[in-house]
């Protein structure tokens, strides 16, 4: 035996490690591509009803309205997301939203439960009923390998059938207490206190006007400066890092644009909100959850997980992944998001009704798949399906701004789903 | 007779960072049946599907003349349009359809989308006839075996007035029995006047049909043989180019004590509960020592693997896994993992990679511990392990984020390799580790091999192919039948003695 006639690895070999700067460049530019588009699109969406609506869609008042109304669909669709890269689909998200809702209703206003009717125990409680639907048909999923397709279908029926129950057939229960109304409709308390730009116009009857004037809502406007900061600088210390190791991929001048472009949105919108009655507590909800999410994909190692095992369930249970456990962990995780958006749903309307959250399944599903998760599982970005939730949102609201008939609203948003889509595939089928 | 029905010109066809066929020719005369031989990974069934138009013309380089026509397929459909059958390795079969579905499939009898069963079904059982297969049409594909399901195929392919048949590795999956009648089938046709090409690396079954061989290695033609020149030694020559010695790694064995052994490992069926796969197997692997682990396929070898391997297979196992001489809880793939046994599959496709995330996540899978603290991950850790890993490997990539569904068939064998070795494993199982890759790739992974055994490792190597386990291995186990029929040092064994132990091993254990 003779090494030197042997088929030595050489060819390939030589041009591995450096000199790849550019390539790599390109190609973190072509890989992100599909996220910028998404931000670009929605940006480009905005612009467009904000021309439409005669500069409706950009008012303090009309942003605060937009996020009341659309948070309920982001935050079921950062359950969707788990559930979708897992390779499953939930259909009962809707159902149970409606159900919680109802449940909630109950408890605070009709059964005299004593303290147990107290708004912050009913959510509580709420949300533990919702992990608990959760459990229960990720326990047929991931044990007895029930399609979830078919499960959460029985559960879209049962649980808007207990839904309506609940409530005693058509009728709706409420007034809802003011506290708990809060979570939807409520604002954060201005704890620095406002300042006065421009004083507001008063007229001759010595009243002032509404909405004139300037005045900002301080508390806003720090935790708006300070997260904008905060984005800043981990953006850049990450940066730092990977360069010290020599792995940075992006040229520069592309991070401090997208640095620039993103706070400079972020701090528009900090203002618009400000100069209206500051934060929507539901948006602090939301941004805290995204956030959590965020880290929970890209950094631990459960996120890792969840996405190994949508993209090939079977290399992951052979590499001691327990595919079986993390599934029923996806689905009560989605449980408690649902029941989430269903007190957000009550808390905005300020009863429960029996169509509370229906077809809205449809939307959070929507949400993701414009989003740009795949179908098939494995694919797919908790900031896709945030931003794919406010594509459907901001259409919503500018058409119905734009007074378009809700039949058309439909068609519309269909068409932008089977576009985008459409857009995917195309993409991937070029690469 | 010997006009020229098909001839393959200057064929060069491309992926990403491999060169595949590099001015392949092939001429293959009317009538005849005319054999296709090389290694894996030689560019046998690359080839095949540029002249089935599995890929489209446009896709690759040369020519393509049938029957004197220049040809430029689309699609299979084209091909098969004009009378080019190809059987694939995989069999293409619906298997809840019955056999005349399966035979008729998008090629019904039928009017204005009505089918006429009655004509589907007596079609069939003409062309059951002419391959002899006694069966009703009726059956369901999924309750007849692999032979029958393979002579389906041919009938298939009848049913479309083939004018060239050809058939990837047809035998690969029968038994000894069922591939002689397969045979007898294709000389039958060669009387009718049917023309065929038969890929192959089965040289018996070559020196017994073929009137002609083209060599084919490492993407290229080396030869045309006719039937007077048709030896086996020639055929080899041919297709390894080189001799066989230089095509294994040196290596200085220094083994040490049992490491791992197995005690009368049994195991049952997952579906068929009264049907033993694995039959009371007892082995036993030493600190650096290789051991391989030989059979047909079919043998079980898999089967025993994945039942140990946190009882990743088969139901009712019993039996005893003691490492160092304590008993071993290996009941789940993470209590495996955790006792430093990896395992690695033998279809990296199906079982071992993620083909839609890019190699740095694959190969920190099974030891996402080894990257993160409290549950979160260390990007610069996970990072420089998966660059070390690629350099020692020697993953050819452009970055560790390229995905690992657009690397060859050596790349994504070495990132499962990165994978159980970032695992750190005391303990290697390797299920067919250089299945369906090239020549050049076979050696390093080969010499990765040689290296965790000088390292101190176990390794148990499962291989199809003889020589590979004669050239990489110390001690070789024979499997057979859920059994283990035979065992002997590396040094005293040969493709003979050990294709002696499968077939007189029925029933008989070492």
């Amino acid at each position: 035996m003779s090494t030197d006639s042997a088929p030595a690895p050489q060819s390939g070999a030589a041009e591995d490690v450096k000199q790849q700067g550019p390539r790599i460049a390109v190609s973190a530019l072509t890989t992100n591509l599909r996220e910028y588009g998404l931000i670009i699109a929605l940006i480009v969406i905005m612009l467009f009803f904000q021309y439409t609506t005669s500069g409706t869609l950009f008012k303090p008042v009309n942003l605060s309205n937009l996020v009341q109304q659309n948070s309920f669909i982001i935050v079921m669709a950062l359950g969707m997301l788990l559930v979708i890269v897992s390779g499953y689909i939930d259909l009962s998200v809707g159902s149970v939203a409606g159900f919680i809702g109802a449940l909630a209703a109950m408890m605070m206003v009709i059964w005299p439960l004593g303290i147990f009717s107290n708004p912050l125990v009913v959510s509580i409680i709420c949300l533990i009923v919702g992990a608990l639907i959760g459990a229960a048909q990720g326990y047929w999923i991931a044990y007895h390998k029930i399609p979830s397709f078919i499960v959460t279908l029985a559960g879209m029926l049962i649980f808007r059938g207990i839904c309506q129950a609940l409530l005693g057939g058509g009728s709706s229960v409420g007034p809802l207490p003011d506290s708990f109304k809060a979570l939807s409709s409520g604002f954060i308390p201005d704890v620095i206190g406002p300042l006065t730009l421009i004083p507001p116009t008063v007229n001759a009857a010595g009243k002032t006007i509404l909405g004139s004037g300037l005045t900002l809502h301080m508390t806003t406007i720090v935790l708006g400066l300070v997260a904008v900061l905060a984005y800043a600088y981990f953006g850049f210390r990450t940066r730092r890092k990977r360069e010290q190791h020599g792995y940075e991929a992006e040229p520069f001048v592309l991070f401090v644009i997208k640095t620039l472009v993103g706070s400079a949105l972020a701090l528009f919108l900090v203002f618009q909100f400000a100069s209206y009655r500051g934060l929507p507590v539901v948006l602090l909800v939301m941004g805290v959850l995204i956030s959590l999410f965020v880290f929970v994909t890209k950094r631990m190692t459960i996120g890792r997980r969840i996405y190994a095992m949508g993209g090939n369930a079977k290399a992951a249970q052979l590499s001691g992944i327990n595919t079986e456990r993390l599934t029923l962990w996806v689905f009560i995780n989605m449980g408690v998001l649902s029941a989430l958006g269903g007190l957000i749903i009550a808390a905005r309307l300020g009863q429960a009704v029996p169509a509370a959250g229906l077809g809205s399944e449809l939307d959070v599903i929507a949400a993701v798949f414009i989003g740009g998760a795949s179908a098939m599982g494995g694919v797919g970005q908790v900031i896709g399906a945030v931003v794919g939730g406010f594509i459907m949102g901001v259409m919503n609201n500018g058409m119905s701004i734009m007074g378009v008939n809700v039949d058309w609203q439909q068609v519309v948003k269909g068409l932008v789903l089977l576009g985008a889509v459409i857009f995917d595939v195309y993409n991937k089928n070029k690469a | 007779m010997a006009s020229t029905i098909l001839e393959m010109r200057d064929i060069t066809k491309t992926f990403p960072g491999v060169k595949a066929l590099s001015n392949v020719n092939l001429s293959v005369e009317e009538g005849e049946i005319h054999a296709i031989v090389g290694e894996n990974g030689a560019g046998k069934s690359t080839l095949m599907k540029v002249l089935s138009g599995v890929y489209p013309a446009g896709t690759y380089e040369g020519q393509i003349v049938f029957r004197g026509q220049e040809c430029h397929f689309k699609g299979i459909h084209d091909s098969e349009h004009i009378g080019i059958v190809i059987i694939h390795q995989e069999l293409a079969l619906v298997p809840m359809l019955s056999i005349a579905e399966n035979i008729f499939l998008g090629n019904e009898h039928a009017s204005y989308g009505v089918i006429d069963w009655n004509a589907n079904e007596t079609r069939t059982a003409t062309l059951l006839k002419k391959v002899g297969l006694k069966e009703d049409p009726k059956t369901l594909i999924t309750n007849i075996g692999v032979g029958k399901q393979q002579l389906v195929e041919i009938a298939k392919a009848l049913s479309k007035e083939v004018k060239l048949l050809i058939l990837d590795e047809p035998t690969a999956s029968l038994s000894e029995k069922d591939s002689q009648a397969l045979l007898d089938l294709l000389l039958e046709f060669k009387r009718q006047g049917m023309t065929s090409i038969l890929i192959s690396h089965k040289l018996n079954e070559v020196n017994r049909v073929a009137d002609k061989v083209t060599v084919i290695r490492d993407g290229r033609t080396i030869e045309t043989l006719p039937r007077k020149d048709i030896s086996e030694d020639r055929i080899i020559t041919s297709m390894v180019g080189r001799s066989l010695d230089d095509r294994y790694p040196p290596r200085e064995p220094q083994i040490g004590d049992v490491v791992l052994e197995v005690k009368n490992w049994s195991v049952y069926h997952p579906i068929h509960a009264e049907r033993q796969v694995i039959k009371n197997i007892s082995l036993n692997v030493r600190k650096g020592e290789v051991v391989g682990i030989a059979g047909l396929m079919g043998a079980g070898r898999t089967e025993f693997a994945m039942s140990l391997f946190g009882r990743s297979y088969g139901r009712r196992i019993s039996g005893e896994v003691l490492l160092r001489g304590k008993p071993l809880d290996l009941s789940t793939v993470s209590k495996a993992v955790e006792n430093r046994i990896a395992y690695v599959t033998e279809d990296r496709k199906t079982y071992g990679l993620n083909l839609i995330d890019h190699i740095k996540h694959n190969v920190t899978l099974a030891n996402l511990g080894g990257v993160s603290s409290h549950g979160v991950i260390d990007d610069m850790r996970e990072m420089s392990v998966a660059n070390d890993y690629r350099k020692k490997t020697n993953i050819r990539a452009s970055s560790v984020y390229q995905l690992t569904g657009n690397l060859s068939g050596g790349n994504q064998q070495k990132v499962v390799l990165s994978k159980w070795l970032f695992a750190d494993p005391e303990v290697l199982i390797l299920d067919e580790p250089t299945r369906g890759i090239d020549v050049g790739a076979k050696y390093e992974i080969y010499t990765i091999i040689a290296r965790l055994a000088a390292e101190g490792k176990a390794v148990i190597v499962i291989s199809s192919e003889m020589p590979e386990l004669l050239g990489i291995t110390d001690r070789i186990y024979v499997m057979n039948e859920g059994r283990i029929v035979g065992e002997m040092a590396a040094s005293d064994a040969s493709q003979e003695k050990i294709m002696r132990a499968i077939v007189r091993g029925e029933g008989k254990a070492s």
